[in-house]
């Protein structure tokens, strides 16, 4: 049996003023596997990520993060990315003067040099980038864009994908990818994500709404409401969770 | 706004050039101001003190016409009613005029070195530690190197091709024996003696420089360069600069400067005159790294500049592009007078404040023919408790018409404690006239870091690659060799400002 892409055992966590919001957090991830975690607001989704990318702010108080069998609380934000792990944020930030190719080549070649291995030419580089924004239908002009600058919320999002696509993270979170996203681009997005599924890739894509796993079939779903995943499935609890809200998890909780 | 020189011209080179920048940058990165060391040749120095005993010794020993004599007099005698200007914003303690060496000179023999092999070889392994080879590789690059070290140039090199090209580039000593006429005919008159107290003091005091003169029509066949170094403790660096285009002439000029660590504070106040004839063009470039002081604000270079170039004649252009990542105490406003119809004035700088850094830093670009245009880019970096302030006037003069400016001033502040401040000038008495102005004020933010750092960039990288993209439009000004040391000058200056 190998290793679980993500195991994590009885996560607590704090943000800013010790206000705990994840309770005993219990996740398992294998290789392969896409999972979706739905919750209520507040529920602790976008702490989760930040928790797991290390991010200033949010303190882990007890339990532990495996990714891929490394301690992930003792690896470093750059570390923890360059080891696989990636964030698609929900609301991605704007990096003036910085073109898209020139960020990502730094990234790749970041994550390459950890492993290793040799820096990615720039003729082979701007391939790799091409195939993966013709598979995002993204405009060429994209390339060389300031990173999200004056980007929609859409294309924002897509332009994380693309991130994702190049990048080629083992272990992704997707934070409430779908938020903002009009039919057009939820598929293609999803398209995007969907090219990455594999025996050795594992997912975990967090949302609000159903319809994003119409295109994204989850292999599991939870539910996470206040601070712990109080049930998990299979992509028909999802379909109940549309139906029925989280008033029964709620109260339960 | 003109395009960059030698832009790449696809996406391949662009990103092969940003890869060598940020190796570069890695290696910087680990060391401490590298330049920090002192040569120990004994010096030849002037008693500290100013007084006209010690102007005839300066004078004597570069072996001076009497006119130049005079000239240096009459400058002196019209400092000692000057007073030092106060309205900068930067703050320093009394300087004490008369605790300074104005001369200091490494011991040579009384024959001048003909060749490299002459040349002491404590100075030339100086020379190596700062990065300036002068010897065959320099050659081939095809950079010719005026080396000046403290108050006397030691070796030029390359005199053979611009000779053939008929263009003149030596120490301004030399220029003032060899070309009187042209010497005289332009020094003093783009800056005048009494412009400001240092100017003054300047065309007292000056020790060296480089004259630069290309004739007409001749495009200069290399970039020219000139370093400085100031090494003896309490020796003022007043070095003059005088650079002339004939019709139709072209030179690009580099100026780089280090300087190593020292506890008393070094006054640096040099003056750099540009004359550009109809069709002739300038660019003048420079990669400052004095030395700042410590964390503590505690030494460093105090660098008083006047620099100024006349455009005067018809379609002349004159460029300025500095990174200013060094000295204690920046004060400095490259300028140009828009003299000739249909000249370009134009400013790109970058100029980094951090630790106890102080900046008060700008351009003066001054409309007077018609047609004019001049544009200035202006990015100011501040960190940890530094103050840096654009101050630029924009003046477009009566019967400058169809004058076009565009301004762009850009802060970016890392940090809670540092501050940036702008001092705009705009005063246009005609109504054709076109003016822009655009100002932002930004802070490196941990979102922006943390995106980064996600993506797999350490904190050091991802500022870097934050910083350096916000100052990207200015580096694409500099000649490619420059760029490539700028950027890595900028990672080493903000090192430690970030977490």
């Amino acid at each position: 049996m190998s290793t679980p892409l993500l195991e994590i055992k009885d996560l607590h966590a704090v943000v800013g003023d010790n206000k705990e919001i994840l309770k005993g957090l219990n996740l398992t991830v294998n290789r392969g596997e896409v999972h979706a975690i739905m919750g209520p607001n507040g529920a602790g989704k976008s702490t989760l990520g930040n928790v797991l990318s290390g991010r200033e702010g949010y303190e882990r108080t007890s339990g532990t993060v495996l990714l891929d069998g490394k301690d992930v609380f003792e690896m470093d934000i750059d570390e923890r990315a360059n080891e696989g792990l990636f964030l698609a944020f929900q609301y991605p930030v704007e990096i003036p003067g910085v073109g898209n190719h020139y960020f990502l080549k730094a990234a790749l070649n970041a994550k390459r040099k950890y492993h290793g291995e040799d820096e990615l030419a720039a003729g082979a580089f701007l391939k790799l980038m091409k195939e993966k924004m013709a598979l995002l239908e993204m405009d060429a002009r994209y390339k060389s864009r300031d990173v999200n600058v004056g980007f929609s919320g859409g294309e924002k999002k897509r332009n994380e994908i693309l991130q994702m696509t190049m990048l080629n993270p083992k272990m992704a979170l997707l934070d409430e990818t779908d938020s903002g996203l009009d039919i057009d681009a939820l598929r293609i997005v999803s398209k995007g994500v969907n090219s990455m599924r594999d025996k050795d890739h594992g997912m975990i894509v967090v949302t609000h709404y159903q319809r994003l796993l119409d295109h994204i079939q989850p292999d599991f779903v939870h539910v996470l409401v206040d601070g712990k995943i109080v049930k998990s499935g299979d992509k028909s609890l999802a379909l109940e969770l549309e139906e029925k809200g989280y008033a029964e998890y709620e109260a339960a909780a | 706004m003109t395009t960059a020189e030698s832009q790449p011209n696809n996406d391949a080179e662009k990103l092969a050039s940003e890869k060598v920048a940020s190796d570069e940058m890695q290696d910087l990165v680990k060391k401490d101001y590298k330049w920090g060391f002192v040569t120990d040749i004994e010096a030849d120095s002037a008693p500290p003190g100013l007084n006209e005993d010690i102007i005839r010794f300066i004078s004597a020993k570069k072996d001076e016409p009497e006119w130049l004599l005079n000239w240096r007099l009459d400058a002196y005698r019209k400092w000692l009613k000057m007073t030092p200007p106060e309205w900068a914003h930067v703050e320093h303690p009394e300087i004490d005029f008369q605790d300074i060496i104005y001369y200091s000179a490494p011991k040579i023999d009384e024959n001048a070195p003909k060749s490299l092999d002459e040349v002491d070889p404590k100075l030339l392994e100086t020379y190596d530690k700062l990065g300036i080879p002068l010897h065959e590789r320099a050659a081939l690059a095809g950079v010719a190197v005026d080396a000046v070290f403290d108050s006397v140039s030691v070796a030029t090199t390359f005199q053979e091709t611009l000779k053939e090209a008929g263009v003149i580039f030596c120490p301004l000593s030399e220029a003032v024996k060899e070309h009187p006429e042209l010497v005289q005919k332009y020094l003093g008159s783009v800056v005048p003696v009494t412009d400001n107290f240092y100017t003054a003091l300047n065309a007292a005091v000056f020790s060296e420089g480089s004259f630069c003169f290309i004739p007409k029509g001749v495009r200069c066949p290399m970039e020219l360069s000139t370093y400085f170094r100031i090494n003896q403790a309490k020796t003022g660096q007043f070095e003059r600069t005088l650079i002339v285009c004939e019709e139709g002439a072209y030179v690009s000029y580099l100026e780089g400067c280090t300087a190593p660590q020292r506890d008393e504070n070094q006054l640096h106040a040099a003056v750099v005159e540009l004359v550009c004839l109809d069709d002739a063009e300038i660019k003048y470039s420079t990669v400052q790294n004095w030395y700042p002081g410590d964390e503590e604000g505690k030494g460093g270079i105090y660098n008083f500049v006047t620099k100024r170039g006349a455009c005067r004649g018809a379609r002349s252009k004159i460029s300025w592009t500095q990174v200013e990542t060094g000295s204690a105490i920046t004060w400095k406003y490259p300028s140009v007078i828009l003299q000739g119809d249909d000249s370009v004035g134009e400013f790109y700088s970058v100029a980094v404040t951090s630790n106890m850094q102080q900046a008060d830093t700008g351009t003066k670009m001054i409309h007077l023919g018609k047609n004019t245009t001049s544009t200035i880019i202006s990015k100011g970096i501040t960190a940890m408790k530094a103050q840096q302030s654009y101050r630029g006037l924009v003046k477009v003069n009566k019967n400058a018409e169809n004058a076009r400016n565009y301004t762009q001033c850009d802060s970016l502040l890392i940090g809670e404690t540092c501050g940036a401040h702008t001092y705009p000038y705009i005063e246009v008495r005609n109504p054709t006239a076109s003016v822009e102005h655009e100002a932002t004020t930004s802070k490196v933010s941990e979102d922006q870091i943390f995106y980064c750092q996600q993506r797999g960039l350490s904190e050091e990288d991802a500022v870097n690659v934050i910083v350096n993209g916000f100052c990207k439009e200015v580096f694409r000004q500099l000649p490619m060799e420059f760029a490539v040391e700028a950027q890595a000058l900028l990672n080493v200056s903000l090192e430690g400002a970030v977490g």
